[in-house]
């Protein structure tokens, strides 16, 4: 009986369970229309049903939840809660009418980082394209925190700083591969074309421990277009009013979907003399350049494996000097004056890197680099020859600890460079030698993912002339509020000056070179050692509505010892000598950037330098060194069209305080110099016109205010006596300078 | 005969079950994904933050436009689960866990993504 009874249970039980086992309904629009294939599901379950051609389905019923969903596209996603088993009748509303609305923003063409621990800005195509000219040496024409002179008034060279210090403190890398080092310091920029290049990076400061020991005031980095990214085919031709023409053509292929390879082809020239400020000496050099590089890239994304092959070729010829010089006829005698600079690189380089497939965050890099970089030259009658072949080696390995926000890269890198170097002025020598040095490095970041960073880099080296030491960086990086970084940076950086490569500016005068210090390693000099300490802060804000932000920064560079290039002591001479007393260099800069309307950029760069050195007669200001600067510049682009029409308009204004001259008081009258050379101003402007995505074309102004410097060599007269100097330049000797060119892209 | 095939069988099974437990061999690096709503960049960083603090969790980042969260985890250290339960615990509903009204209603307003 019981048995039954418990059947007859189970059975209504059954029964029940059946009834409430599934539930019914019907979707339909506003319209009442049904709609077939909505999906009807459980919500958070795998239980779902699609509705038939009359908007019917039929679900089982949860376990789990009471809450259904309907999504159907085009319609608002439903989520109703069921109570019952009765039919439902779901009412879907249809999306509003989506029209299509492209939102785009501009990107900024100098980018200040406000999420990364060291004070980096990062210069792009656009912002590179408004100086067309030519290498990188003038890309930082349209950049504040970094100055561009020119060294002296015969090789028509321009020289970059950074924090009042020239580039032999400034760590230059190609790709992370130093590149503007030794022999190369002088010209080294002017050997990269300006199109070959995708991007800059700037770093004020002490920079990473990865790249090396050698940076003091900063790091730039540049980027080479990377051909897995390029387009088949580019041309620029450039022409300008001091004749100075060239010509850059890429050729990309790609052969599969791994392997690719872009052939850059570059030559310039310069043909006509020009002289014309009439001191009978040209204003720039004559000459002409062949630059080649074969870059291979291969990718293999599914493996983590990212490889690159540089081959580059390039020789430079240049001449320079008196116009009335023939160098078959002239070459160190004293007929004429005159100078020629002949350099002839070949280089090697491989990078490959690569990312654990499983662990996104774990990589090895491996790069290789070798350099062979010969100069040969006279200035007059000195000569000087240098000839360096360098071998570089890094191996990275990047992973984390616990988690990606504890990071760390260490390595080991090695450096071999073989120098021979002749020098021939008041003395010859030859300075031939051997560098080598083997070092690790550690490098720590602690991110808290929201407002805090810390990087923390040590390395320890040994080199055969630096002796074994170490090199402590730190970066701090705090966000106090919304758009608003502070950054403060410390490290140490010891280097080996080539103090003739350094200064060639200086063979070109009458100017007998003097070593005082017999006992150090290098050249009789001791290494230079020297902290750099930092401080930044960057605010973005609104004004008016207009994005808009201030960069402020303070950065001070304190020499423990330095190679002091002194050309105070006496008119007629440069003395080197280990540094005694103190040697810094302070710079502040404020910098404000606002978008004034769309399309319209305006920046402005107020820039403070202290930068003194204790000299044999005592504490003096750095010459050819402004203690103020002003910058300014305004950049205008149209809306693109739908072809891609364009126009672009840019003009820069550098403004130069008054820089003191080197002493000029022991020289007969007319050899002398004011004490202060003057403060003036520069306009280069340029406008482009895009006619399609793949043709435009540009022109542009230097200098076209037609400042000039007056007496910029002394002595022009007389280039073989003793007052000749072609180093004391502080402003252009060119005056002003149009040119043209078209840029042609198969894309 | 009959002990033999028991002790076959059991030397069989012990086996397989040794080879399963090596096909199941916890990765010290494994990719999860898991579903986490939200809005906006302080969601990222509130979901991201989150993830970190489970123990084993090594890297995480979410991702706005499929709003889920890649997550790669020492399996021997935690689960899918711990993850996602610290994900909802501080607003976040994921896939697995949801999260309390409570802890919704106080998030920042342009975060209060909408609840299916």
């Amino acid at each position: 009986m019981y048995k039954k009874i418990m059947y007859l249970l189970l059975l209504v039980s059954s029964i029940t369970q059946a009834q409430n086992e599934v539930i019914k309904g019907k979707i339909v629009d506003e319209n009442n229309v049904t709609l077939l294939g909505a999906n009807v599901y459980w919500l958070n379950t795998n239980i779902g049903v699609v509705t038939n051609e009359d908007g019917v389905f039929t679900i089982k019923k949860s376990q789990e939840t009471t809450s259904l969903v309907v999504s159907y596209i085009g319609y608002n996603t439903k989520k109703i809660e069921v109570i019952d088993d009765s039919f439902l009748t779901i009412k879907l509303k249809a999306v509003e009418e989506l029209s299509t609305v492209t939102v785009s923003k501009t990107i900024k063409s100098t980018e200040h980082s406000l999420f990364k621990a060291t004070n980096v800005q990062t210069m792009g195509q656009r912002e590179l394209l408004k100086a067309a000219c030519c290498n990188i040496s003038e890309s930082f024409s349209t950049n504040p925190s970094i100055d561009v002179n020119y060294s002296d008034a015969v090789t028509g060279n321009k020289q970059i700083k950074m924090l009042g210090l020239t580039s032999p403190y400034i760590l230059i890398a190609e790709e992370n591969i130093p590149s503007v080092r030794g022999a190369s310091q002088a010209y080294g920029l002017s050997f990269v074309p300006g199109t070959w290049v995708e991007s800059i990076q700037i770093t004020k400061g002490a920079g990473s421990v990865i790249n090396g020991y050698e940076s003091i005031s900063g790091q730039i980095n540049y980027e080479i277009l990377k051909p897995a990214n390029d387009i088949p085919f580019f041309l620029n031709a450039y022409g300008s009013t001091d004749s100075r023409f060239e010509l850059n053509t890429h050729f990309n292929q790609k052969y599969s979907d791994k392997l690719s390879s872009t052939l850059f082809l570059h030559g310039n020239t310069r043909l006509n003399k020009n002289d014309m400020n009439d001191d009978g000496f040209l204003d720039s050099p004559i000459g002409k350049q062949i630059n080649v590089l074969n870059r291979w890239q291969y990718n293999d994304a599914e493996n983590g494996i990212v490889s690159f092959l540089n081959l580059r070729y390039m020789n430079d010829e240049k001449q320079a000097g008196q116009v009335a010089f023939n160098p078959d006829t002239d070459k160190l005698t004293t007929n004429a004056w005159g100078s020629e600079i002949n350099t002839e690189k070949f280089e090697i380089s491989n990078k490959t890197g690569y990312v654990f497939p499983d662990m996104p965050y774990q990589s090895i890099g491996f790069q290789n680099s070798f350099q062979s970089h010969n100069q040969e030259s006279y200035f007059g009658l000195n000569q000087y020859d240098i000839d360096q072949k360098s071998l570089y080696s890094n191996l990275l390995f990047s992973s984390i600890i616990t988690n990606t926000k504890n990071k760390f890269t260490t390595g080991i890198n090695f450096t071999y460079d073989k120098y021979k170097e002749f020098v021939a002025v008041n003395f010859a020598q030859d300075f031939s030698r051997i560098d080598n040095s083997v070092g690790a490095f550690f490098e720590y970041d602690y991110d808290n993912l929201d407002n805090f960073q810390v990087v923390a880099g040590i390395r320890v080296d040994n080199h055969n002339r630096l002796g074994t030491f170490v090199t402590p960086r730190l970066h701090i990086r705090y966000n106090p509020w919304k758009d608003a970084v502070l950054r403060t940076s410390i490290g140490r950086g010891k280097r080996a000056a080539n103090i003739f490569a350094e200064n060639q500016q200086l063979f070109a005068s009458s100017r007998s070179f003097s070593i005082l210090n017999t006992e150090g390693t290098l050249y009789g000099l001791n290494p230079e050692i020297a902290w750099n300490y930092g401080l930044s802060f960057i605010q973005n804000f609104k004004l008016f509505g207009r994005d808009s932000g201030i960069v402020l920064d303070y950065y001070r560079t304190d020499f423990q010892n330095q190679a002091v290039v002194d050309v105070d002591f006496s008119p007629q001479q440069v003395v080197f000598y280990n540094l005694k007393g103190n040697s810094v260099a302070n710079s502040f800069q404020a910098e404000f950037n606002i978008e004034l309307k769309k399309h319209l950029n305006f920046k402005t760069a107020y820039k403070y330098y202290d930068v003194n050195t204790d000299y044999i007669v005592g504490n003096l200001q750095k010459a050819l060194q402004a203690k103020n600067r002003f910058f300014a510049n305004l950049a205008y682009e149209t809306h693109i069209l739908d072809k891609g029409q364009q126009w672009k308009f840019d003009a820069t204004y550098n403004w130069l305080g008054k820089q003191r001259l080197p002493n000029t008081s022991s020289n007969l009258p007319q050899y002398r110099l004011d004490e202060f050379g003057e403060a003036f101003g520069v306009v280069n402007a340029q406008i482009t016109r895009t006619f399609s995505s793949t043709f435009e074309l540009y022109v542009g102004g230097e200098n076209i205010g037609n400042y000039k410097q007056n007496n910029a060599i002394v002595g022009a007269n007389d280039p073989f006596g003793a007052y000749f100097d072609s180093s004391m330049i502080y402003g252009p000797v060119f005056g002003q300078m149009y040119y043209a060119g078209l840029r042609f892209k198969i894309k | 005969m009959k002990k033999i095939i028991v002790v076959l069988l059991l030397a069989f099974v012990g086996f397989s079950m040794n080879a399963q437990d090596k096909a199941v061999k916890k990765s010290k690096n494994k990719e999860v994904i898991i579903k986490a709503l939200g809005n906006c960049e302080m969601c990222e960083k509130r979901i991201e933050k989150a993830a970190f603090s489970v123990k084993g969790v090594k890297s995480a980042e979410w991702h706005v436009d499929c709003q889920d969260v890649h997550v790669i985890i020492d399996e021997n250290k935690c689960t899918k689960e711990d993850v996602a339960k610290a994900i909802a615990s501080v607003g976040h509903d994921t896939d697995l866990v949801k999260a309390s009204d409570k802890v919704y209603e106080e998030m920042h307003s342009c975060c209060q993504y909408e609840r299916l």
